[in-house]
């Protein structure tokens, strides 16, 4: 068995016995990455030279017989949106190509702390803003299940990455789905901690309120280990949870039986693909033969969930995004005027023409019209109709789990609609596409957990995930819960056949 | 009748003051603020809106603002929350300012200022609200080079500002400018900003406009224009005279009223002496004000409240009050002594503890310590005359020693030598000089001015002002009065 085809927990147990050197193992994930890359387009950025110093001295460290850190060797590949001293951070867009961060992101100096070894830059949607990474301003990525569809967005580079092994461990992050949703279609498993369980900082901000980074990997046991890295109190995050990290891993073995998980009759309405409603059924199945029981339960206003999301995500982001204005960093547009240009050509002053031309050049076309969408809604006349409304929505959303889950313990349900779409099948309909936010972006208004991992393929040979969502701070019971299903299922298991081994 | 009440017109003033808060490190991050460093040395991911970064609130700069909140006897909101601000300009690197739009952290407050000398009717102004923001960087366009240059220095971006928005209750430049001084007055007393408007600490925009009586019982009232650029108080005065002045000429040209035009912004020209137009934009500016997701709503409870309370000590207002009852002094002497800030009444009331008498130390403070003061520059922490000497001098003035005006040249000379009062008094030969010496004196100037004396004898004793003089010039430590004293009876007992 080669040192890519093991699991995150297997390789870190074969490294703190000695039996594999963290250069070894670096070495084959960055080799793999070398062979397949190309194809794929995973990766924005890869640190080989950077990742072998490391990984050569936590091996000295280690055999010396001192202390290294909980990930000691285990390669982690890192979503391009959370900042870097040693890589560029661009955010996969025009406006910050090249950019260095000055410091290093929260998670990322734990992760380093905890003896990780980066080795790059994940590809994904332009600002984390889409749902098959085909928004990226350096190239989509591709399903490694079938490389004519989509991995599924924004975090669609880490989840490929796993899929494809690439890394045994990877970081995304998630504001209406970014991790869950590639999770599921790139058959991984993927975990939207609580927010604030995550430090947020030095993660670029799409939409602040809703945004959290979280762990992605084959198995919910991986995802548990690095949860244990990344989680935590930063004072330097005001939304930060000062709440203790649970041992993650501690509680994975602990049976089912009594686990009470909910099951959401609107789930299975008009659009939800039949084979993937009937993998979703049979998960269900599962539980309730591990001892669980389904109880049925409803969230009156999920059906506003991506309409609330879609005004309040873009508002955010209208004002984080503001910041990109050629003036201090990042794109700036070097003075020459179009020949054609079919846009604005009279500017108030110098300084508004530089503002708006670098923009235009800098941002891709999903980003602008989400900053359009958003500085609309946050327009005097129309806050109280649109943003001060998505609010008021987003407080029932909140409000229905909150019920819910006085009843149950756990939601349980499909991920996305459909399987892996074409490459192309829904970049002319951003509706379309906004859509496949649908089962996911209540997690994330309600600011709870929710986890996604594979249940089953399509007869095409594409995975399907299954998520469960969780109350506030549940991440030990998703984890669980997960894991638990993957003892008795080899999905996650499952390895594509598109690829070179 | 005063010029004011036949004045045509009442002029109608707003203040909007924001000022810096006296923190050693900014509102959302922990750089430094010390005004003047090189451009760009006091930054930080988060000051410079680097992508990733997040604003973690300074409770210090919270708890200074709620001090100035609960000084202007505002209402404190027990939650408030942040919003951002969304513009473009290059000083501010993140495109909005943190600030404080539905919820400011409080409101509903007022301070009053009077006039000792009675210029003004005593006014209490409205509090519409204070509220806290981050400072903008500062942009300097270098023009003068030829090359457009723009420098953006973002040491001041994220310094904390309290903004106070008043009522539009004052009625003259006078006022305004009155009412400033007591508002920086407070917020120095209180430790709250330095106030120092050079350095920007202290910035005032104006809103004026006209009320104007009509025949038909109507008030007319010309269109609100905001003044803005005025750099010290003295300028917010004339900047405010200038602009009713051209608001009624206006008025009589145009017959224009408020709401027939958009409000106004114009910039005080201190040189010029006027005020100009500013650049009117098409649209108003639409901030698209929204609750900043990345802070957390701050709560305040009414144990914070009394804390803060407990440390504010006595409030400008108060302190003249208590000096008046415990010094028996009057309300001018008062005023002049708290407007010169804590340090020096702490002085004066060290002063009138040992000489027993507030009156004395009042009129030694004014005319001696302040004037010296003034003279010399600095303040009263660094002045080399501590209360002691004084006291002392003013003892020895009590005890018939020397006279007042003797008294003041060696309070000169100990402020001159920086020796102590008894060295002084000794090199200056100062000895008391006793009753048989006075006698002697007084004899030989009676035996020298016969016409003196018969005018003494005739009832004029003012003539026996002419020997003071004289006497002096033979003896500088005779005591006047004494020797004013003497000279009449030792005339009657001629007679």
């Amino acid at each position: 068995m080669s040192l890519t085809d093991r699991s995150a927990t297997d390789l870190l147990a074969a490294l703190e016995a000695g039996d594999v050197t963290a250069v070894a193992c670096a070495e084959a994930f960055l080799d793999r990455i070398a062979a397949t890359n190309g194809e794929i387009n995973a990766f924005l950025s890869v640190n080989r030279d950077q990742a072998l110093d490391e990984a050569a001295r936590i091996d000295a460290n280690r055999q010396s017989g001192k202390p290294v850190g909980p990930l000691a060797g285990l390669p982690v590949a890192v979503k391009d949106v959370l900042c870097t001293t040693d890589q560029p951070t661009t955010c996969a867009s025009k406006m910050l190509a090249g950019y260095r961060p000055p410091y290093d992101a929260d998670v990322v100096r734990r992760l380093r702390e905890a003896g990780a070894v980066l080795v790059g830059k994940t590809n994904m949607d332009e600002f984390a803003m889409g749902g098959s990474n085909e928004n990226s301003a350096f190239g989509l990525v591709r399903n490694p299940w079938d490389l004519d569809r989509a991995p599924g967005g924004s975090s669609g580079g880490s989840a490929a990455a796993i899929a494809a092994d690439m890394a045994p461990l990877a970081i995304g992050s998630d504001t209406g789905g970014s991790i869950r949703q590639p999770a599921g279609l790139c058959g991984i498993t993927g975990l939207k901690p609580t927010y604030g369980r995550v430090s947020r900082r030095g993660l670029v901000a799409f939409s602040s309120s809703l945004d959290q980074i979280g762990p992605m990997a084959r198995s919910a046991a991986d995802c548990a280990l690095l949860m244990e890295t990344i989680a935590g109190h930063d004072p330097g995050d005001s939304t930060s949870l000062d709440v203790a990290v649970p041992a993650y891993r501690a509680e994975l073995d602990k049976p089912l039986k009594g686990l009470k998980i909910g099951r959401v009759a609107a789930h299975f309405g008009e659009g939800l693909d039949p084979e993937v409603a009937e993998h979703v059924e049979n998960t269900f199945a599962a539980y309730e033969a591990a001892g669980a029981t389904i109880h049925e339960v409803e969230l009156p206003h999920a059906a506003h969930g991506v309409p609330t999301y879609y005004l309040i995500a873009p508002s955010e982001a209208s004002s984080n995004l503001a910041r990109y204005d050629g003036a201090h960093y990042g794109h700036r547009w070097d003075g020459t005027r179009p020949a054609e240009d079919g846009g604005i050509t009279e500017f108030d002053s110098p300084l508004v023409e530089m503002y708006c031309r670098s923009r235009a050049e800098g941002f891709g076309p999903e980003v602008k019209r989400r900053i359009m969408l958003g500085t609309y809604a946050l327009s005097a006349g129309y806050y109280d109709a649109y943003y001060a409304k998505a609010l008021r929505v987003r407080r029932l959303i909140r409000q229905d789990f909150l019920d819910a889950f006085e009843q149950v313990d756990l939601i349980g349900g499909p991920v996305s609609a459909t399987p892996a779409f074409k490459l192309g099948e829904k970049t002319d309909d951003p509706v379309a596409m906004y859509l496949v936010d649908l089962y996911t972006v209540g997690t994330n208004l309600a600011g709870i957990g929710g986890i996604s991992f594979p249940c089953g393929f399509t007869g095409g040979g594409l995975p399907v995930g299954f998520q469960l969502q969780g109350p506030a701070l549940s991440e030990p019971l998703l984890l669980r819960a997960a894991h638990q299903y993957q003892q008795t299922t080899d999905w996650h298991l499952r390895r594509s056949t598109a690829l070179p081994a | 009748m005063t010029a004011a009440t036949t004045s045509p017109f009442t002029t109608v003033i707003g203040l909007e003051v924001h000022v810096q808060l006296q923190t050693r490190t900014k509102l959302f991050c922990g750089c430094a603020t010390t005004f003047g460093s090189p451009p760009n040395t006091q930054v930080c991911p988060t000051c410079l809106g680097l992508p990733g970064s997040l604003p973690v609130m300074n409770r210090r700069a919270f708890d200074l603002a709620l001090r100035a909140a609960l000084a202007l006897n505002c209402e404190i909101a027990s939650f408030t929350k942040w919003d951002r601000k969304n513009y473009f300009y290059p000083d501010l690197p993140k495109g909005y300012q943190i600030s404080q739009f539905d919820l400011p952290f409080s409101f509903d407050g007022h301070l009053e200022v009077s006039d000792p000398k009675g210029a003004f009717e005593p006014r209490r102004v409205g509090i519409i609200r204070v509220h806290l923001e981050e400072d903008a960087g500062k942009s300097m366009h270098d023009e003068a080079a030829g090359t457009a240059d723009s420098r953006i220095d973002l040491n001041r971006t994220g310094t904390p500002l309290c903004e106070i928005v008043t009522q539009p209750d004052l009625r003259s430049p006078q006022e305004a400018r009155a009412w400033l001084n007591e508002l920086k007055l407070l917020l120095v007393y209180l430790g709250v900003s330095d106030c120092n408007m050079q350095e920007g600490s202290l910035r005032v925009d104006a809103n004026v406009n006209l009320h104007i009586p009509q025949d038909d019982g109507r008030v007319a009232k010309t269109p609100i224009v905001e003044i803005k650029n005025m750099n010290s108080f003295r300028s917010v005065e004339r900047a405010l005279a200038y602009e009713a002045e051209r608001q009624w000429g206006e008025w009589q040209a145009t017959g224009a009223e408020l709401g027939s035009t958009p409000k106004q912004t114009r910039g005080w020209d201190d040189s010029a002496g006027i005020t100009r137009g500013q650049r009117h934009k098409e649209e108003s500016s639409d901030y698209r004000y929204f609750p900043e997701p990345d802070l957390v709503p701050v709560t305040v409870t009414a144990d914070q409240v009394a804390a803060i309370r407990a440390e504010m000590g006595e409030p400008p207002a108060a302190l003249r009050t208590t000096l008046e009852n415990r010094w028996q002094i009057s309300a001018y002497d008062a005023d002049v002594l708290v407007n010169q800030g804590q340090e020096l009444v702490h002085y004066f009331e060290e002063l009138a503890g040992l000489v027993g008498e507030g009156k004395v130390a009042s009129n030694w403070m004014q005319q001696d310590v302040l004037r010296s003061l003034n003279e010399r520059g600095g303040v009263i922490a660094d002045f080399p005359v501590g209360p002691a000497a004084v006291a002392d001098i003013i003892g020895r003035i009590k005890q018939g020693d020397f006279d007042t005006s003797r008294g003041r040249e060696i309070f000169a000379a100990v402020l001159e030598t920086g020796k102590p009062v008894a060295d002084v008094v000794a090199s200056m030969g100062i000895a008391a000089v006793d009753d048989s010496d006075l006698r002697a004196l007084c004899e030989e100037l009676i035996a020298a001015n016969p016409k003196i004396v018969a005018d003494v004898q005739a009832g004029k004793e003012q003539a026996a002002g002419g020997l003071i003089g004289q006497a002096k010039r033979k003896n500088p430590n005779v005591n006047p009065g004494k020797i004013r004293a003497l000279a009449i009876e030792m005339i009657r007992a001629l007679s």
